[in-house]
């Protein structure tokens, strides 16, 4: 995985809430084998015409100001719905790396993490200023400083956020987790024989 | 010290804490299907690194699959995927009910009738509708395709406790009411939000009172509450259903299970950082209106207007839900005409649902202008369907009788909403696009969409005749 490094870059608002991984990457993109390739979908229903390839001037992603945003900000209850880590395979591809927003669906939060994406969760204040500030001056740069866990911008704002200490090593790090969690095998095969005692069932028979 | 049943489940699967890092909790059943599973394999692969305990996966596959023709996937990207499927379970040994099977189904449907999965497992799958099997008193949940392959490679899952949440239903169900509603109506009271972060456990002599089918359906809709995971406590329900199943356990070992499960449920006084209460005699059948599954009103109702919501967000998310579905504030539900009618998913395709429906359409028309779609959730649910009869009276009531898959709950594989059609779908999902881009899609239960398949429209089914 790709360490998180500190970055300044373009962020694009999109003042919706509930915005589902149906709407993030629509199911007819997710037959594909592979992991890369999804960003040219992502939000495809909105983003392109009725003849899927003319982009819909009405989607606010497509505004020229937001081209190469890395920074998506969004209303509530952002990546609803389907397990699908499509949707995050879709926003990294895209471009994105950061998503702000006042909260997150479970699966897809911990899903962003497995992709060097960081999901950063702020107030309901905090994240109507932020839009605000896009509002008035598309185009606009934030800062998102992951060491420091801060947001800051050109209008003033500095924004403190919360993220779990070893999520934020492994997204600084980059660290494979598979390879974290074999250094404690020890621990999962001392685990299966007490299993394989106290609830013999669920093993198949020697 | 008291605990409740998440805590309790928790606790047995806790492999390591260390004080560094993620706790890593073990997963005893790991579901699998098409879409989620092959970059897993392939990152797998690429790691050289092996399926660390095969006897605890069952793999199917549902979601690319056509329920006419089964064997002709005309899309060569989805018949890739499922060729991808049957090579990685293959290599690997995975048990696999494939497209060959006479096992075959949806994962959330072929899984429990083979007694995979028991009380007081963790189970995962890349699948949000894992939520399922939370009605045998398992903890089960949906995780991403990095967490597959980490699950594959080491059995564990590197997790966050969850908080949790009682969902208490009390009270008599009023008649046609059933586990969807209930589901429908929490939904409507949490918000989709509303159980983020919590695993919600479903209590009360509502939820005692349903059968396994039910207690699925119900748990299947934690999601779209939000929640982690949805439980319900095992008790001589879910023993009497798993008792003689396949993968049950056996001989002397079944009475040591039942007494461990028995221990499972949540102590006495334990206590929940959450509380919801709804009474059952409130929970008329309902019928979603909007493009959440919050969005969900009784069938007596009328279609909202964004001033009845105080909340700005909700207010504005109803205005653009009416503009997607084409529906007007005031709009009474039951004049809401519909094209498509859909029985089946994970949620809804089980035998239960297809004699809810069949005893609706018995000796009944489906409406001009109306198609109806039947698809059983696995080939055992058309069996026995088929041997009770209900086939027959689903097609003399003009309704075609599929083969089984997730068919038009996500659409997939070919079944699917064209752009302005609107449905009753017995589903999970009435998110914009869903069953087929610029489809409207109203959730409701499976008699509910049989009387709508019927008249046409959204009826009462309480007083229809």
């Amino acid at each position: 995985m790709q360490p998180y490094i500190k970055h300044t870059s373009i962020a694009a608002l999109m003042d919706r809430s509930n915005v589902d991984t149906d709407q993030i990457i629509p199911k007819n993109f997710m037959k594909k084998v592979e992991r890369t390739g999804f960003g040219i979908n992502l939000f495809h229903n909105w983003r392109y015409l009725a003849d899927n390839v003319t982009p819909n001037p009405e989607f606010e992603l497509n505004k020229p100001a937001f081209q190469g945003a890395k920074i998506l900000v969004a209303g509530e209850n952002f990546g609803c719905g389907s397990s699908r880590e499509h949707a995050p395979w879709a926003i990294a591809d895209y471009g994105f790396n950061t998503i702000i927003s006042t909260s997150f669906a479970d699966i897809f939060f911990s899903n962003c993490f497995k992709n060097s994406i960081l999901p950063i969760v702020v107030t309901d204040e905090q994240l109507a200023e932020l839009m605000a500030e896009i509002a008035g001056n598309e185009g606009v740069e934030f800062t998102v400083d992951l060491e420091a866990q801060k947001v800051t911008t050109p209008g003033g704002l500095s924004i403190a956020f919360e993220v779990d200490a070893f999520r934020k090593e492994s997204l600084l790090e980059g660290l494979d987790d598979i390879a974290w969690t074999l250094k404690h095998e020890e621990q999962i095969s001392a685990y299966e024989n007490a299993q394989k005692k106290r609830l013999p069932w669920l093993w198949p028979s020697a | 010290m008291t605990r409740t049943m998440y805590e309790k489940i928790w606790d047995a699967n806790l492999v390591h804490e260390p004080e560094a890092g993620s706790p890593l909790l073990f997963v005893d059943r790991h579901l699998m299907h098409e879409v989620t599973s092959p970059q897993a394999f392939e990152g797998l692969r690429l790691q050289k690194r092996k399926v660390r305990n095969v006897h605890s996966i069952l793999g199917t596959i549902d979601h690319c699959v056509p329920t006419k023709d089964r064997f002709n996937i005309v899309d060569v990207i989805a018949k890739k995927q499922v060729e991808t499927m049957t090579a990685n379970c293959e290599e690997n040994e995975i048990n696999l009910y494939g497209m060959n099977s006479n096992q075959n189904g949806v994962i959330h449907i072929v899984v429990p009738e083979h007694g995979f999965v028991h009380p007081g497992m963790v189970v995962c799958c890349g699948d949000s509708h894992t939520a399922t099997h939370g009605a045998f008193g398992a903890l089960a949940f949906g995780i991403g395709t990095s967490e597959v392959e980490h699950v594959m490679a080491t059995q564990t899952l590197q997790q966050k406790k969850a908080k949790t949440m009682l969902v208490k239903v009390e009270g008599k169900l009023p008649a046609f009411s059933t586990a969807k509603d209930i589901a429908l109506a929490i939904i409507a009271k949490t918000g989709t939000a509303g159980g983020t972060g919590y695993v919600m456990e479903f209590a009360g002599n509502t939820i005692t009172d349903l059968s396994m089918e039910g207690r699925m359906t119900l748990c299947n809709m934690a999601i779209e509450a939000g929640a982690r995971a949805g439980l319900v406590a095992p008790d001589q329900v879910t023993f009497d259903y798993l008792e003689g199943k396949e993968f049950a356990p056996k001989g002397k070992d079944w009475p040591v299970a039942v007494e461990y499960w028995k221990s499972l449920v949540s102590d006495e006084g334990a206590e929940f950082d959450a509380v919801i209460e709804l009474k059952a005699e409130d929970i008329a059948p309902q019928v979603s209106w909007g493009t959440s599954p919050e969005q969900v009103i009784s069938v007596t109702g009328v279609v909202p207007s964004p001033s009845d919501f105080t909340n700005e967000v909700k207010s504005q998310a109803c205005a653009s839900a009416l503009k997607y579905m084409a529906l007007d504030a005031g709009q009474k539900i039951t004049d809401i005409n519909i094209d498509i009618v859909f029985i089946g998913s994970c949620t809804n395709g089980r035998i239960e649902d297809f004699r809810a429906a069949a005893e609706l359409l018995k000796g009944k028309k489906v409406a001009a202008g109306v198609q109806a779609i039947a698809v059983p959730g696995s080939f055992p649910v058309k069996v026995q369907a088929e041997e009770e009869g209900l086939d027959k009276i689903f097609m003399d009531a003009g309704w075609e009788w599929r083969d089984p898959g997730c068919s038009m709950c996500l659409a997939m594989n070919g079944d699917e909403l064209k752009d302005g059609q609107r449905s009753a779908s017995t589903s999970n999902r009435n998110f914009e696009g869903r069953q087929g881009k610029g489809g409207r899609t109203h959730l409701v239960s499976p008699a509910m969409a049989a009387a709508a398949s019927v008249a046409g429209h959204f009826v009462d089914i309480r007083d229809w005749k």
